[in-house]
């Protein structure tokens, strides 16, 4: 009998100990399993050059700054291309948060640009599982150069060419991410006829963390075409640089052997190599502003 | 015999007691940084709760992702930068009500309490201890408080650029409004 009522004592104990762990289970019991969406696979909208998968949100506005010296090898007197600086400005806009619009001007053949970026699938694990995210992103350039041979007949739709993206990236822990870009360009008009006005190209971009502000990126475009065929020397475009985040602002430092800041651009007219010396130093400056607040 | 029934009645009741639970699943945890520089406001309605109002213990939990900010840049930052929500994804609290005495759960009417237990944010758990108060109304219980917490109690890291717009007082709101749990 004695030994029964201890059993039954005991019995009470653990309710007392276990009580607020017991209610933590219960707690646990009833809040059904979400779904974990990737977020921050990139700090920036561009990996270096070209675009991530990261889009503004909505009611965000990015102010982008980004320059390209020239060349490293332009010695002394160039003061190692910084005497030189080829500029691109652009406004970028978050509509929804699947998808962002982008308007810009760079000096690179007097362009204005346009873009926009639909986020078709997140990342994501618990209920839901996506192994990557992805993204389409569809852009048109208009080169405002004046005709070089003004005498013949010269169509506007000659100026224009056009770009088409698939995004495909996967953050695989906090601090690598790695993006695979499949890529189209069309130009309606080519120099000769030696240069084909569709271009095919993959790009491979990644980053790796550092610190929580700072982190390491590359970025590379294989060009499919065959480039000896082409009325001037190409080469693929690689990139190699930093983040750095400071709250408002992030700042990428960029070594490229591209001198253009747009997708047409900087597939299919890269005309220095990084193996002749050919480097252009650089940076993007991105500046967020909330217009519609959440 | 005799005792044994004792026994058994005790039990009984003890379990009844111990069914005496309620809970919320879109509770709210708030808190502000104020600072001249800036306000940063962090709001989260998405928190589960329990309170048992047989013990006075209470649990609750917030999924950091949950928080919600004016800036989605605030809200990046918040998750990447300062409380790694990939590493931590979800903060708990686990106390109790010290002085449920004065609490007659099953009246409606408004009462001051101290709770005291257990909160843990980004990995890292401090006793903390704090006035509340309880609202009882018909089928709910609503329960409220305000505290502060230093986010370097926490381990979280506030880097010097930024020190000037991060208050180390962060003022913290919980907004709890109970409904009894129906028992299996």
């Amino acid at each position: 009998m004695k030994q029964l009522y201890f059993l039954f004592l005991l019995s009470f104990i653990p309710i007392g100990i276990f009580g607020q762990n017991n209610l933590m289970d219960l707690l646990n019991e009833n809040t059904p399993a979400e779904t974990n969406y990737t977020t921050a696979t990139f700090k920036s909208t561009r990996i270096m050059n070209g675009h991530s998968i990261e889009k503004m949100p909505a009611g965000q506005l990015d102010v982008r700054i980004s320059h390209r010296f020239g060349t490293i090898n332009s010695g002394a007197y160039e003061f190692f291309g910084l005497d030189q600086a080829n500029m691109h400005l652009s406004l970028e806009y978050g509509i929804f948060n699947w998808l962002m619009v982008g308007v810009g001007r760079g000096n690179y053949e007097k362009t204005f640009d346009g873009f926009a970026k639909f986020t078709l699938l997140r990342q994501s694990s618990g209920v839901k599982e996506m192994p990557v995210s992805l993204s389409v992103l569809s852009s048109v350039a208009v080169k405002s150069l004046k005709w070089p041979d003004p005498t013949r007949i010269n169509y506007f739709s000659s100026r224009l060419s056009y770009v088409g993206q698939v995004l495909i990236a996967r953050k695989f822990n906090q601090s690598f991410s790695f993006q695979l870009t499949p890529s189209y360009v069309h130009r309606n008009l080519v120099a000769t006829e030696m240069d084909p006005n569709d271009l095919l190209a993959v790009g491979a971009g990644g980053r790796m963390k550092l610190t929580k502000r700072l982190s390491l990126n590359a970025e590379y475009f294989y060009l499919a075409n065959p480039k000896s065929y082409m009325s001037q020397q190409v080469y693929n475009p690689l990139s190699l640089g930093i983040d750095l985040e400071t709250g408002g602002h992030v700042f990428q430092f960029i070594f490229t052997n591209s001198l253009a800041m747009i997708e047409k651009g900087f597939i299919g007219e890269t005309t220095s190599s990084w193996l002749k010396g050919g480097i252009h130093f650089g940076f993007n400056i991105s500046r967020v502003f909330t217009l519609q607040k959440h | 015999m005799k005792r044994l029934s004792v026994l058994y009645f005790l039990l009984s009741v003890v379990v009844a007691v111990n069914g005496q639970k309620y809970m919320t699943k879109n509770g709210y945890i708030g808190f502000l940084s104020h600072t001249t520089m800036e306000d940063i406001k962090g709001d989260n309605n998405q928190v589960a709760g329990v309170l048992d109002i047989s013990t006075g213990d209470l649990v609750f939990q917030a999924l950091i992702k949950s928080f919600h900010f004016d800036r989605a840049l605030m809200e990046e930052h918040f998750n990447e930068n300062y409380m790694e929500s990939d590493k931590f994804p979800k903060s708990s609290f686990k106390g109790r009500i010290v002085n449920p005495s004065p609490v007659d759960f099953s009246k409606p009417g408004t009462y001051e309490v101290t709770v005291v237990g257990d909160l843990t944010i980004h990995g890292a758990t401090n006793k903390i201890s704090t006035k509340g108060t309880i609202v009882i109304a018909a089928g709910e219980i609503t329960a409220t408080s305000k505290f502060n917490i230093n986010p370097e109690d926490y381990k979280i890291n506030i880097p010097g650029v930024v020190r000037e717009k991060i208050n180390k007082n962060l003022e913290v709101t919980v907004a709890m409004k109970y409904a009894p749990v129906e028992n299996k």
